[in-house]
């Protein structure tokens, strides 16, 4: 078990400016003295994009390497338009879908199949889409993808695969309590989307339970059709006639009705503080969140910057300040969050001890108040866009990954010159395009401040602060027979 | 729960397959270069140009296993400074922070000495020496406080990302990725921070490493359950002690200690550095001997430890918690220099991997008793003799002990029957597979470089095992699981749900463990 210097959580910074010493060096600055050459001239591949006669959408990146081929299809459709009653049915039919087995063979014999090859098949839902993906050695490529193929089309949903996969619900319930990050995260969702939205809403044993074999087959057939469907190859395989397969294989499958991606309002709760009391922890984890944007937003690009300059790296504002400076948290970080096609969360997170809990909503308050005064400046703005401009490179160091960003542009009808552009659009981004963004999106007052803590133990008894409202996180309780009782 | 990589994980090549052994590492000799520089240090390039980039490995070989005693989580807590700059880096005054920094430690000594009297600690007196030593932080604080973390700026700023460290029981880590241009400013400023490293901003970075012990153990239910399991499964080794640290020994030890473990244990011949990427080697070495040969030579530590003697009775543990039932039993096992570390390997791979193994098919598909079950060799290390585990997570109705029973039956159809032809095949098939998905990345290879080159010598050995795994057989399974899974070598660990506290069940209440 490792123990790692900086948690997953994207930690920030600051003191540079906010002191006004930076650049009065005294000593030599070694590091600048040392040369840095161009970088090489480098044109990733691009993969090739074909659609289909059906509208299928396909990409297929080359990739010679190594002797492996992977695929992976996103079919349009998931968990948000699933009615409320049977929350968590992609959960299940995500399992099922592979684990059910085809109309000709179980699940059992698939894995058995796959297995003596160390290839996968593997599907799963999303909130947006649905997903199957397979990965194998070259030589095994034509009985992985007849498997592939055969999961895609015809699975067959078997009933006691369903039961499996619903009591791993059920086990997933009972346990979603258990860790105080989950349940901070769960509650903030609810708080900036609202708690019946598709984007926050959670299952409960009553909607799994809910679920049957006949609502899995009836999603399949009205989503899985290749209008829907956008599909990227990888690997070590010569493009016209990977083409020529794949062609094949899907331009005589009928069309089949196209789905919209569909956005859904959200119903933020009002600012103010918001505590879900857990006594068998020694430390508050914090959320302080509100609604974000999508990268659709022209002010994406300043809020890249700021996000890299406020919360984002190991030199950003909250990071120096709260962690560094403060010692009060080894998790700590935040920003304005983009999603693709809806509004993502402004979230700023901080992990620390009962007795510093309210001190540390206290700093990072500060430091957003303190935007104000102390605006990013020019240096920190230049620090930013030399860490997201010189790491750009990382974007694109595998072909793997560009297929996967094309997908997603191509997905969320996004131009597929998209990233080609975010270089030229992030460089120029201006100290005042920066400090608008600031204050258009963060305000102390506008945030809904969620605790998840042992309140016995605060900094500040609860009460003192106004209204707070507890959040009862209670499960509720299963039908009867559904699931054994403790 | 995220266990650390199986260090030989790796490997297999049938003779029956196109991708041979033989042609995987002939194609490895040819395009990686080994250095040991003339202090000792072991450089190893690895040339994969698919994109400019490449990232690096640093291994040193200490890990929390050589904490001293009384001072536990001090390799960890190192491994945080290591990004605290250096002379030149996160100061311009070092003259002046020298001596700032000397009187820091000078009144921490006075203070803890007289917080830590067993008898007659006068509290007033104590106060004074307590501001005394805050006071003395605040004036070193100064000479640093504009140049917060110009270490980790410098490197995001020139682009590098994935910059983060690990501490395990085994060794100490420090990773990036750097576009190729920086590889000189890379060398430098990695040589730097492990020529002359400084302990600057230590006690605030030590409240951090206690925020992490809060976030990782005392307020995680598995978390404390590990913790305790470990503590309780080994007895002598270092091993029973968490990576973290005690609470009271992370309230206890210095800069100064944290000094003198990097002085004792990162010297350049406990060291490997790994790259891996776009770098010629012809060019590249000389650079990187330039700036790495800076570090003086030290004599290598003496890193022999209490051996683990070995277990005559099943040990167990019992933790109430609010949170639901969890189950971990491991057995002691050799260290990774057994002749049958691969077998333990093939175990793991039968027992886990996938939807075919034993476990999934037992536990979760046949008996769906539990949502998930598995077994695995290296716990917590693998440098030392270990733990072959099984865990298990029960689905809602069902108890632990019925973890254990159905554990107990797979067990037993190990060392009595043979496992057959097609698991044997499967097992050796997916460790060819495992092998040639591990080499698609710079990150993951640049680690597994390191770790191989570390533990035995020659990097070689990631292609080596191999032949090891090659030759397990049906009578190799049977005759360690019968030498392994045996009930005085097993200990126990569980969570039981309690419920809430005040409630039916409370038994236990919290077990936080901090201040």
């Amino acid at each position: 078990m490792k123990r790692t210097l900086l948690s997953s959580v994207t930690s920030l910074i600051v003191a540079l400016l906010l002191l006004g010493c930076f650049g009065t060096s005294v000593s030599a600055q070694e590091w600048k003295q040392i040369p840095i050459p161009k970088l090489p001239e480098f044109k990733p591949p691009k993969p090739k994009r074909i659609q289909l006669s059906n509208g299928m959408v396909i990409f297929l990146q080359e990739d010679h390497e190594l002797p492996l081929i992977d695929g992976s299809a996103r079919i349009r459709g998931g968990e948000h338009r699933v009615p409320a009653a049977k929350a968590g049915m992609m959960d299940v039919y995500g399992e099922v879908w592979r684990t059910g087995g085809t109309k000709t063979e179980t699940g059992d014999q698939l894995d058995d199949f796959l297995e003596q090859r160390a290839a996968k098949v593997e599907t799963g839902g999303l909130g947006d889409s649905t997903t199957i993906g397979f990965s194998c050695l070259k030589e095994d490529f034509a009985d992985v993808f007849r498997v592939f193929d055969d999961v895609l089309r015809s699975p067959e949903f078997r009933a006691d695969k369903i039961e499996i996969a619903k009591k791993a619900g059920y086990d997933a319930i009972s346990r979603r309590n258990d860790e105080a990050g989950q349940i901070a995260g769960r509650e903030a969702a609810k708080l900036v989307y609202g708690k019946d939205s598709p984007y926050a809403r959670v299952p409960e044993y009553a909607t799994i339970a809910a679920i049957t074999r006949q609502d899995l087959i009836d999603w399949h057939a009205k989503y899985v059709h290749p209008s829907n469907i956008i599909f990227g190859i990888v690997g070590d395989f010569d493009t016209a006639q990977m083409e020529a397969k794949l062609r094949a294989a899907f331009e005589s499958w009928p069309a089949g009705t196209p789905v919209k991606n569909e956005v859904f309002a959200p119903h933020p709760a009002a600012p103010g503080y918001y505590l879900v009391e857990k006594t068998d922890v020694n430390q508050s984890n914090v959320q302080m969140v509100a609604l974000g944007t999508t990268k659709k937003n022209p002010d994406y690009y300043a809020i890249t910057v700021f996000n890299e300059a406020f919360g984002g790296g190991f030199s950003s504002r909250l990071f120096s300040d709260v962690r560094t400076t403060k010692g009060l948290a080894y998790a700590v970080g935040g920003g304005i969050g983009t999603g693709w096609d809806h509004d993502g969360m402004i979230r700023m997170m901080v992990m620390t001890k009962s007795p510093t809990t309210f001190e540390s909503i206290t700093a990072i308050d500060d430091d957003i108040a303190a935007l104000g005064k102390s605006p990013i400046s020019d240096s920190e703005i230049g620090h930013a866009k030399d860490a997201i401009l010189n790491g750009f490179v990382f974007r694109l160091d595998s072909p793997s990954k560009i297929l996967q960003e094309q997908m997603a542009y191509e997905f969320y009808g996004y131009p597929l010159d998209f990233l080609e552009t975010f270089q030229e659009k992030i460089g120029k981004v201006t100290k005042e395009d920066v400090a608008r963004v600031a204050a258009k999106y963060l305000h102390p007052d506008q945030l809904a401040v969620l605790v998840v803590g042992n309140a016995s133990e605060f900094d500040k008894a609860p009460a003192s602060l106004g209204a707070v409202h507890k959040i009862d996180i209670t499960i509720p309780a299963p039908l009867p027979g559904i699931v054994p009782q403790q | 729960m995220k266990f650390r990589l199986r260090l030989s994980v790796v490997v297999v090549c049938s003779l029956f397959c196109s991708f041979s052994f033989g042609q995987d590492l002939a194609s490895f000799e040819k395009r990686t270069t080994l250095k040991k520089l003339s202090n000792g240090l072991t450089v190893i390039i690895c040339e994969r140009p698919e994109a400019p980039v490449f990232s690096f490995f640093t291994l040193v070989d200490a890990g929390s296993v050589q904490d001293p005693m009384g001072k536990t989580g001090l390799a960890h807590m190192f491994e945080h400074m290591a990004f605290k700059g250096t002379d030149t880096i996160g100061t311009r005054d070092y003259a002046g922070e020298k001596v700032a920094l000397a009187k820091v430690e000078e009144t921490y000594a006075a203070y803890i000495a007289e917080r830590d009297k067993r008898v007659g600690r006068d509290d007033v007196k104590l106060k004074t020496l307590e501001q005394a030593w805050k006071d003395a932080i605040a004036a070193a604080d100064k000479f640093s406080a504009a140049y917060t973390n110009e270490f980790g700026q410098i490197v995001e700023s020139e682009g590098g990302v994935g910059m983060n460290a690990a501490t395990d029981y085994d060794e100490t880590t420090y990773l990036y990725s750097f576009p190729v241009n920086r590889l000189e400013l890379w060398a430098y400023l990695e040589s730097s921070r492990f020529m002359h490293p400084v302990m600057r901003q230590f006690y605030k970075e030590r409240n951090v490493v206690i925020e992490e012990r809060r976030m990782r153990t005392d307020s995680s239910p598995p978390g404390r359950l590990f913790e305790q399991f470990l503590s309780e499964a080994f007895a002598a080794h270092p091993y029973h002690r968490p990576t973290i640290g005690w609470i009271s020994d992370l309230n206890t030890f210095s800069a100064t200690d944290a000094q003198n473990f990097f002085d004792t244990y990162y010297v350049p011949a406990n060291m490997v550095v790994v790259l891996v990427g776009d770098l010629k080697a012809a060019e590249a070495m000389p650079v990187i001997e330039k700036y790495f040969s800076r570090i003086p030579a030290r004599p290598l530590p003496d890193e022999r430890t209490t051996t683990e003697p070995a277990q005559n009775s099943e040990r167990r543990v019992v933790l109430h918690e609010q949170s639901q039932p969890l189950y971990v039993e491991g057995y002691h096992r050799p260290d990774f220099r057994s002749p049958d570390d691969q077998v333990y390997d093939a175990l793991s791979d039968l027992m886990s991997d996938g939807r075919t193994s034993r476990l999934y098919r037992a536990l979760v598909r046949d008996k769906q008793i539990a949502s998930d079950a598995e077994g695995f060799t290296g716990l917590p290390g693998n440098k030392y003799p270990q733990l072959f585990a099984f865990l298990a997570v029960p689905l809602p109705g069902h108890t632990t002990k019925e973890m254990g029973d159905a554990i107990h039956a797979e067990i037993e159809r190990v060392k009595k029957e043979d496992i057959s032809d097609d698991e044997l095949k499967m097992i050796k098939t997916r460790a060819r597979a495992n092998l040639i998905r591990s080499l698609g990345s710079n990150e993951g290879l640049a680690n597994a470089l390191a770790l191989y080159q570390a533990r035995y010598g020659d990097w070689r050995e990631l292609f080596g095992s191999v032949e090891r795994i090659e030759k397990v057989t049906k009578a190799d399974i049977r005759r360690v699981a019968n030498a392994t899974f045996k009930e005085e070598n097993r200990t126990v660990g569980v969570i039981e749900f309690a419920g809430p506290p005040g409630g039916p069940g409370d038994a236990a209440g919290p077990q936080g463990g901090g201040q």
